[in-house]
């Protein structure tokens, strides 16, 4: 009788579970899909830009990426009657501008990263790396405008310096005489844009080069420099191109400050000096406006390629910071 | 009665006056022997002053160096003069910039900018007809809406790779990496081709919003990771062992712990989308009076008002572009510092 009723007041063990509470279900759920969030994005601009331009695609193949004209031609009631579009000219602006305003912007950002870290005294290094983060806030259109008005004069001048005296080289050729709007400029001016993203990487990598070796050069009595160039250019080396890299993807996508320096002209142009150049992304500026709906196809395959060469290009470069720096980005 | 000597600690490598006097020296040497270069060769400009005097002061430090010290002393001086030309070309474009919309913008502001719109003039009129009045509603409810939207996306994604680490933590964290480097006018096209043809086939705020939100997403993201990781995991395991569910710790004490990180995330993101201008080109049509429908119709915005403007070309038009680009420049810069003041402050306490 008695061993009953203390069964009866002893409550039977609580069941010890792992499993989450519905509270919890439901908020992971919810959390996992706002973080898929950016898979879903990336995928659904790669499906719709390509769903819209495929009719393009297929009809241009491969002379899309080849063949540098870009006509279209209407009947009187507005039908297209002959087409035809081909991105070679602008890809190859694209790279040339990208690649000059890597050229530029490495060797510049190296210094000043360098500077940030191991020259300037601490309340100086506390303003630049303010100044030149704001700098990146900076809207894309300040920059076009301030080089087309204010940085173009001088720009033009240093052009002409340079097919002065190294006219030689192919590359610094100019025929016709003209030098405005250039991919030069456009270049220098994707320099300065991509300056502080390149500063702000390789600053944090070379932020990250061991201490105690760094110790060690001085205490053999190594110099400033022989120290950097024995511990720190080694190990933030792959920072520096994937760093470059970063900056090359935002430059090749780069729009409003291409489109206003650079004079578009659908002919392949290897001449940087030149004033005749263009790029995927000022392309689709420059034709949106006027575009027929068979033509906002093609601007819709010229950005389904800028697309997949950003995201290459981003991607190969966040592989090698990655593999640098734990934290590095 | 024997004399203690106290030897006095020697700082042999700290700079001694001898040093200054003979950097001086060198400084003004340099100076004096780039006027007498330029004076006889026909270069021109600041910029050439600029260039010779780093070249000569190179030239002269690291010979100095090289006379005394040797080679290896020669090398660090060069490098070191050649470091600091990158960090003082690295600023010279920003001061160049933030002078030069200063200079040109401020003829252009006066109180009336800020009580019209464009409605009833064009870019080329004379000043006093016309304003910013539609293009400031405009960026801020393109703003809104675009923070309304990223805000909850982004700041899950950071709880995502912060609270759950889940199998995906690694992809989705690259994923995010990726879409930072999206171009804004693929994104623009984007909606074009996905929500503006086939759905609204009208130009709106919220077309434009939706490009934004787009690029919003990534900073938001990044920034509120970096401030997750930073709340102590000790929060969370006091949480978990007072018996809250995740949610709980996670609503209760992780997020408020973070807020005023999140808060700089959120400016941050704004930002970084308040001047972005491809994808407001391509969907919000740039209308020329304040449009209180978010949802219809087209609507100006700061970017498009100074993209306008700068196109139209006459100098009046180029005056309001420099105006619209100085209130855009000081809306940017008032975020971004602010961003960093509130930054700044420990996170983790309330």
């Amino acid at each position: 009788m008695s061993a009953i009723v203390e069964a009866k007041l002893i409550p039977a063990p609580r069941e010890i579970s792992t499993e989450p509470r519905r509270s919890d279900k439901v908020f992971r759920a919810i959390v996992t899909g706002g973080g898929l969030s950016s898979l879903v994005i990336l995928g659904l601009i790669a499906i719709f830009l390509g769903f819209r331009g495929f009719e393009v695609l297929r009809q241009e193949g491969l002379g899309f990426i080849t063949n540098a004209d870009w006509s279209i031609t209407t009947d009187d009631a507005g039908n297209v009657t002959e087409s035809h579009f081909g991105l070679a000219a602008m890809l190859v602006g694209t790279i040339l501008c990208s690649l000059i305003a890597v050229t530029i912007a490495v060797p510049i950002s190296v210094c000043s990263a360098l500077f940030l870290n191991f020259y300037a005294p601490s309340w100086l290094k506390k303003i630049l790396v303010t100044v030149i983060d704001m700098m990146a806030a900076f809207p894309s259109i300040l920059f076009g405008i301030w080089g087309f008005l204010v940085l173009m004069p001088s720009a033009e001048y240093w052009a002409k310096l340079l097919n002065r005296y190294l006219g030689f080289i192919p590359i610094f050729d100019v025929n016709p005489y003209v030098f405005t709007r250039s991919p030069f400029i456009a270049g220098i001016v994707l320099a300065i844009m991509i300056i502080p993203i390149i500063t702000s990487v390789t600053r944090e990598i070379f932020a990250q080069a061991p201490l105690d070796r760094i110790q060690a050069a001085y205490a053999l009595g190594a110099t400033r420099w022989a120290m950097i160039k024995a511990v720190v250019i080694p190990h933030g080396r792959s920072g520096v191109i994937g760093g470059a890299m970063l900056g090359l993807g935002r430059a090749m996508g780069e729009t409003v400050a291409v489109f206003t320096v650079l004079n578009i002209v659908f002919q392949v142009n290897w001449h940087m000096l030149l004033g005749a150049g263009g790029n995927i992304a000022s392309l689709i500026i420059l034709k949106f406006g006027e575009a027929s709906p068979y033509e906002i196809k093609a601007l819709m395959a010229a950005g389904l390629v800028l697309f997949l060469l950003t995201l290459i290009v981003n991607a190969l470069a966040d592989l090698i910071v990655k593999s640098t720096g734990k934290s590095g980005r | 009665m024997s004399t203690v000597v106290v030897v006095k600690p020697t700082k042999p490598w700290a700079v001694t006056p001898k040093d200054r006097i003979h950097g001086a020296i060198l400084f003004i040497g340099a100076i004096a022997a780039t006027y007498l270069f330029v004076a006889m060769t026909p270069m021109k400009g600041k910029l050439a002053y600029f260039a010779i005097f780093f070249i000569f002061y190179m030239a002269f430090t690291s010979s100095f160096q090289l006379y005394f010290r040797g080679s290896a002393s020669a090398k660090d001086a060069l490098v070191n003069s050649i470091v600091a030309i990158g960090a003082a070309v690295t600023v010279l474009p920003i001061l160049s910039i933030l002078w030069t919309v200063i200079q040109k913008g401020l003829p252009g502001i006066s109180l009336g900018l800020f009580t019209r719109d464009m409605a009833l003039a064009t870019p080329t009129d004379p000043l006093s007809n016309g304003g910013l009045l539609h293009a400031i509603t405009g960026t801020i409810t393109l703003v809104s809406l675009a923070l309304i939207m990223s805000m909850p996306i982004g700041i899950l994604t950071a709880l995502y790779l912060t609270e759950i680490k889940g199998s995906l933590t690694k992809p989705i964290r690259f994923l995010v990496q990726a879409m930072s480097g999206v171009p804004s006018i693929v994104a623009g096209l984007f909606i074009l081709s996905a929500v503006l043809y086939p759905i609204t086939k009208g130009y709106s705020a919220f077309m434009g919003a939706l490009a934004l939100t787009i690029l919003m997403i990534p900073t938001i993201a990044r920034t509120s990771e970096e401030v997750l990781n930073l709340i102590p995991n000790d929060l969370r395991e006091a949480g978990t062992a007072l018996g809250g569910t995740q949610w709980r710790t996670v609503a209760m004490i992780v997020l408020p712990a973070a807020r005023s990180g999140l808060i700089t995330a959120m400016i941050l993101g704004i930002a970084r989308i308040a001047g972005e201008t491809a994808p407001i080109l391509l969907l919000t049509g740039g209308g020329d009076r304040v449009n209180p429908n978010a949802f219809s119709g087209p609507i100006g915005s700061l970017p498009y008002y100074v993209w306008k403007s700068f196109n139209a070309g006459s100098p009046e038009a180029i005056t309001r572009a420099w105006a619209g680009l100085l209130v855009l420049l000081a809306l940017v810069l008032i975020l971004f510092i602010s961003a960093r003041l509130i930054g700044s402050k420990k996170v983790g306490k309330k």
